[in-house]
C-alpha cells in the first residue's frame, strides 16, 4: 500500500502535503500522527513540526472486480462482474453467457474462483474481508436444495432410526445442513472424515 | 493456458518477478509446468494442495473449448 511521511508546522499542512505528494482526494486517505507539533519556548527554544503518515485507503470493489475481470480475460471467458459491499463481507455477482462454465460440477469451479479471489485479495492486508462470488443465483438455489434435503432426510432417519451419511460437502454447505436441522426435536447431526471428504451424518436423538 | 496460471500464480506469491511457467505440447495434451520461489511453494499448493487443486479447477474449465486435456505440475 502507497504511503509518505510528511512535516509540517501543523497537523493540516502536513496533511496537505501528504495530499499534494500522493495526488488523490484527502478523503481517500488514512492519516496517522506520528508527531504532534509544539510550540517553542518563547519563540526560540525547542519547537517540534507535526509529522504525519498518510496512507492511500484500499478500494477492494474495485481490485476485486481487477483481478476477476484479468482472469476472466485470460480465461476467455465473458462475464459482467457487479461488485457490492457490506460490513461482513464483499459480495461479486457474475452474468453473461457461459455462466455453466464458472459454476461447474456441483459449483466446483465457482467454489475454486471464490477461494482463490479471497486469497489473492487478503495475500497483504492484516484484516481479513471475505468474499462470496455467485451467479445466477446459483448459492441461493443450491442453500435451498441442501434445506429441502436436510428435511427430507431427517424425516427418514426419525422414521427408520437409521443414521443417514451424506455425501462429501465443503464447509458452507455442511453448515446449511447443520444449521436447518439443529432446533430438530428428533434428530441431530455431525461432521466425520476429513476433508475435503468431510460428511455430515444425520442421527437419530 | 500458461498466461492464465502464470497470473494466478502470480496473485497468490510474494515474489512475482520468480513466477515462471513452462507449456509442453503433447499430441493429445498441454502439460503446464508452473515453478515459483521456494518459499512460495505453500502459496500454490497450500493445505493438502487446496490450492493448487482450486488452480487446477480453473484451468480445466477453460480448457474445455480446447480439444486438449490441459494438466498444471509444480515443479
Amino acid at each position: 500500500m502507497k504511503s509518505v511521511e510528511t512535516s509540517g508546522k501543523t497537523v493540516e499542512e502536513a496533511i496537505l502535503m501528504a495530499v499534494a505528494q500522493l495526488g488523490v482526494r484527502r478523503d481517500n486517505l488514512n492519516i496517522e500522527i506520528i508527531e504532534q507539533p509544539a510550540k517553542r519556548l518563547f519563540g526560540i527554544i525547542g519547537g517540534k513540526s507535526a509529522k504525519i503518515r498518510a496512507t492511500i485507503k484500499r478500494n477492494i470493489k474495485d481490485e476485486v472486480k481487477e483481478f476477476l475481470s484479468k482472469l476472466f480475460t485470460f480465461m476467455n471467458v465473458e462475464a459482467k462482474i457487479t461488485v457490492t459491499e457490506d460490513d461482513s463481507k464483499i459480495m461479486v455477482r457474475l452474468s453473461g453467457q457461459n455462466m455453466g462454465l464458472l459454476i461447474g460440477y456441483r459449483g466446483e469451479t465457482l467454489d475454486a474462483l471464490q477461494y482463490l479471489t479471497n486469497l489473492a485479495i487478503n495475500k497483504d492486508s492484516e484484516e481479513y474481508r471475505r468474499i462470496i462470488i455467485d451467479t445466477e443465483e446459483y448459492r441461493s438455489k443450491r442453500e435451498e436444495t441442501l434445506r429441502r434435503l436436510a428435511k427430507r432426510l431427517a424425516n427418514k432417519v426419525q422414521k427408520t432410526r437409521k443414521s443417514i451419511v451424506l455425501e462429501p460437502m465443503n464447509p458452507y454447505e455442511r453448515r446449511i445442513i447443520h444449521s436447518t436441522l439443529q432446533n430438530h426435536p428428533n434428530v441431530i447431526t455431525y461432521s466425520e472424515g476429513d476433508e475435503p471428504y468431510r460428511k455430515v451424518v444425520i442421527k437419530v436423538k | 493456458m500458461g498466461e492464465l496460471v502464470r497470473f494466478i500464480a502470480q496473485s497468490l506469491v510474494d515474489n512475482p518477478e520468480q513466477v515462471s511457467v513452462n507449456e509442453v505440447q503433447g499430441e493429445q495434451s498441454i502439460i503446464i509446468e508452473l515453478s515459483v520461489a521456494p518459499e512460495d511453494m505453500g502459496k500454490v499448493i497450500g493445505k493438502q494442495g487446496r490450492i493448487a487443486k482450486a488452480i487446477r479447477t480453473i484451468v480445466k474449465a477453460a480448457a474445455v473449448k480446447e480439444k486438449k486435456k490441459v494438466m498444471v505440475e509444480i515443479i
